[in-house]
C-alpha cells in the first residue's frame, strides 16, 4: 500500500518551529544553498541551475543522434555530388536549417516549461481556510474544483493536491516531471521535457524547421539519385548511402505534427485541451468555445508565438534563504502524516532521514490512519526498514498512479488530478466530495 | 479542550499572513482581486490596498500587452534562433523591474509604517502578493510553548493535548 491519504497542514508547520539551540547553529552553519537543489519536482539540473530537464531524458539522446546522423549523411555524400552539379547553396541552406533545428530543439530541452512553484504552507493553509467555512470539526479535503468567469464563460478550476492550490487556468499537472506547468502543452519524450507556455515557441519552431530540413534533406536526395542514375551510375550505391530511407519515415510523422501544432497555434488550443475536447462543441453549449481564443487565426498565431516571453517563476538560481529555514524544515515536516504530530517536540532533536524512516516504517506498518486514533509513536524504528519501501511519500510516481493514467500527461481524458489514485479517506461525515477511495 | 473550528480562529491572536488572489476573469492575463482582504480591517484604508493592487494590475497589463513592440521582439527573436533572449533583456523583465521599485516603494511610504510588507508576486509564482506581518509576533513564541498565532485548519490535532 502505498502513500495513501490526503496530507492534512500541520498547522504547528507554519509557525517558527520550536528548535532547539543545536539545530540553530546546524542551520547557520549550513552553507548557503540555491533553490535548485531543494526543488520539489522531479526535474535535473545542470550548470549550477541554468539548465533544466526533466528527470528522464527520454529520448532526446536519440532525437539528436537521428537529426545528426541524417545530416551527416546528407553532406557527406549528397552534397559533395549535388554542389557541383546543381549549386553551392546547397549545403548553406541545409546546414542553416539543421542549426536552427538544433538550437531550437535544446532550447525547448532546456528551457522552463512555465513551472509553477509550490503553495507554501502558509498559502495552502489560506486556501484550505477559504474552503472550510463552515467551521465543522470534522477534517474534509479540499473539493477539487471551483468554478471562475472567464470571459462570461465557466471554467472549472481543479485544486492540485501535490502542489496544494488550485490551478489556475490552462495550467496541468505532469505527473513524469511531477510540477504544474502553465499552458501545458504536453509531456514530449522527443524533447525531453514539457512543453509549456515558455517553451511552446521553441518547440513549435523545433518541428517546423526539422519539416523544412527533413523535406529539404528528402529533396535533394531524390534530385541526387535522379541525376546519378540519369548519368548511369550505380543507383543502388546512391540509394544506400544517401539517407533517404530515415527521411522517408520521419518526414510523413514530423510533417503531422507541423501541420498539427499549427492547427492549435491558429486555434489558440493546447494539446491537452484538445485531447480532452475541453471547448468541443459537443461538450459545450451554443455560446461557448475557446475562451482564450481571439477568434482570429493572424491574432491567435501572434499571440501564441511572438507573444511576450515570461520569465521563469521557480527561480532555480537564488538562494534558499536561511532566516525562512523553518519553512524548509516545516516543509519536510509537513509531509508527515497527523498521528506523528505529537511527537514534534522530539522531531527536531532527530534528523529528517530519521524521520522519513520512521513515516515510512509506520506507513508499512499501519496503513491508512484512522481517525481519533491514539497518536502514539511508532514503536520499534528501525532506520534499515526504509530501502526497500524507498520513500512512498516522496516518490510520487507511484506505479498504481501510473497504471491508471498513461505515462503522457495529455491522454488524461476523465481522470482528475494524479492524486486521486492515492486512497484518499473522508474523516467524519463531511459532504460527500466525490472522492473515490481505491485501493 | 477546543471543539470547534470557529472557537480556535477567535481565539488566535493574529494572523500573520494575508493573501490577495489571483484574478482570471479575463482569462490567463496576470491581474490580482481587489477585494479587500477582511483581516486588514484595522491595519490599513482600503483604498491604499486597492489602489496599488490597481496600479499592480496595470503594470501586469503593460508587460503582457501584444502589440507592435512585442511582435518585433518575437519576430527577431524567432529569426535569431532566439539566441537574442540569451542576450536581451525582454519587455517583460523590464517591467518587472518597474514593478519591483514600485512594491519597494509602496511598502517604504504605505505599508511599513503600518506594520506590514507587501510581497512581490514574482517570488511566489504569480499567485498571490502577500501582506505579511513585520512585527512576527509569533516568532516570540518559539520556545515551545504552543503557538496560537497561524492559520488553523485541523482541530483534531488540538484534541489530543488536554
Amino acid at each position: 500500500m502505498k502513500n495513501c491519504e490526503y496530507q492534512q497542514i500541520d498547522p504547528r508547520a507554519l509557525s517558527v518551529s520550536p528548535m532547539s539551540a543545536q539545530n540553530r547553529a546546524e542551520m547557520k552553519a549550513q552553507r548557503s544553498r540555491r533553490k535548485w537543489e531543494v526543488f520539489p519536482g522531479k526535474n535535473r539540473f545542470f550548470c549550477d541551475g541554468r539548465i533544466i530537464v526533466a528527470r528522464q531524458s527520454g529520448v532526446l539522446p536519440l532525437t539528436l543522434g537521428l537529426i545528426v546522423v541524417t545530416c551527416g549523411l546528407f553532406f557527406a555524400f549528397d552534397c559533395p555530388f549535388l554542389v557541383e552539379h546543381l549549386t553551392v547553396f546547397i549545403p548553406v541552406i541545409g546546414g542553416v536549417l539543421f542549426l536552427f533545428a538544433v538550437i531550437s530543439l535544446l532550447r525547448t530541452s532546456f528551457t522552463d516549461p512555465g513551472i509553477l512553484p509550490r503553495a507554501t504552507p502558509e498559502e495552502a493553509a489560506d486556501i484550505e481556510k477559504q474552503i472550510d467555512t463552515s467551521g465543522s470539526s470534522t477534517y474534509r479535503p479540499p473539493p477539487r474544483t471551483k468554478e471562475i468567469l472567464i470571459n462570461q464563460q465557466v471554467v472549472k478550476l481543479k485544486y492540485c493536491f501535490t502542489c496544494k492550490m488550485f490551478r489556475p487556468p490552462r495550467t496541468s499537472h505532469c505527473s513524469l516531471c511531477d510540477n504544474c506547468v502553465e499552458r501545458f502543452d504536453h509531456h514530449c519524450p522527443w524533447v525531453g521535457n514539457c512543453v509549456g507556455k515558455r517553451n511552446y515557441r521553441f518547440f513549435y519552431s523545433f518541428i517546423i524547421s526539422l519539416s523544412f530540413l527533413t523535406s529539404f534533406i528528402f529533396g535533394c536526395v531524390v534530385t541526387h539519385i535522379t541525376l546519378r542514375s540519369q548519368e548511369g551510375k550505380s543507383l543502388i550505391q546512391a540509394i544506400q548511402e544517401s539517407p533517404l530511407v530515415i527521411c522517408f519515415f520521419s518526414i510523413w510523422s514530423i510533417l503531422g505534427l507541423s501541420g498539427f501544432h499549427t492547427y492549435l497555434v491558429a486555434s489558440n488550443l493546447t494539446t491537452n485541451e484538445d485531447i480532452k475536447g475541453s471547448w468541443s462543441s459537443k461538450r459545450c453549449t451554443e455560446e461557448s468555445g475557446n475562451p482564450y481564443s481571439y477568434n482570429n487565426i493572424i491574432t491567435n498565431c501572434c499571440v501564441t508565438l511572438c507573444g511576450p516571453m515570461p520569465p521563469s517563476l521557480i527561480d532555480r538560481r537564488g538562494f534558499v534563504p536561511l532566516v525562512e529555514a523553518s519553512p524548509a524544515a516545516s516543509a519536510t515536516e509537513i509531509e508527515l502524516p497527523p498521528f506523528l504530530a505529537k511527537n514534534d517536540s522530539n522531531m527536531c532533536t532527530r534528523s529528517t532521514k530519521d524521520v522519513l524512516a520512521r513515516m515510512v516504517h509506520a506507513f508499512d506498518s499501519r496503513g491508512l490512519c484512522p481517525p481519533g486514533t491514539p497518536k502514539t509513536t511508532p514503536v520499534g524504528v528501525e532506520v534499515s526498514s526504509s530501502p526497500s519501501a524507498g520513500c512512498p511519500l516522496f516518490s510520487r510516481s507511484s506505479r498504481k498512479r501510473d497504471s491508471l493514467h498513461s505515462s503522457n500527461p495529455a491522454f488524461r481524458l476523465a481522470s482528475p488530478s494524479p492524486s486521486l489514485s492515492r486512497n484518499t479517506m473522508i474523516l467524519g461525515e463531511g459532504p460527500d466530495v466525490g472522492f473515490i477511495p481505491i485501493p | 479542550a477546543f471543539h470547534n473550528l470557529q472557537e480556535l480562529r477567535h481565539s488566535a491572536s493574529l494572523v500573520t499572513k494575508v493573501f490577495v488572489q489571483r484574478d482570471y476573469s479575463e482569462g490567463t492575463v496576470c491581474r490580482f482581486q481587489t477585494k479587500f482582504p477582511s483581516e486588514l480591517d484595522n491595519r490599513i484604508e482600503r483604498t491604499l490596498l486597492e489602489e496599488t493592487v490597481k496600479t499592480l494590475n496595470s503594470y501586469y497589463v503593460e508587460a503582457e500587452k501584444i502589440g507592435g513592440q512585442s511582435y518585433l521582439e518575437g519576430c527577431l527573436a524567432c529569426a535569431t534562433a532566439y539566441i537574442v533572449f540569451l542576450c536581451m533583456e525582454t519587455r517583460y523583465e523590464k517591467v518587472l523591474k518597474k514593478i519591483s521599485g514600485y512594491i519597494k516603494e509602496q511598502n517604504e511610504k504605505i505599508y511599513a509604517p503600518r506594520g506590514l510588507l507587501l510581497t512581490d508576486p514574482t517570488d511566489r509564482g504569480m499567485r498571490v502578493t502577500i501582506t505579511n506581518d513585520l512585527a512576527q509576533r509569533t516568532s516570540s513564541k518559539s520556545q515551545g510553548q504552543p503557538t496560537t498565532g497561524h492559520i488553523l485548519v485541523d482541530t483534531t490535532l488540538f484534541v489530543k493535548a488536554s
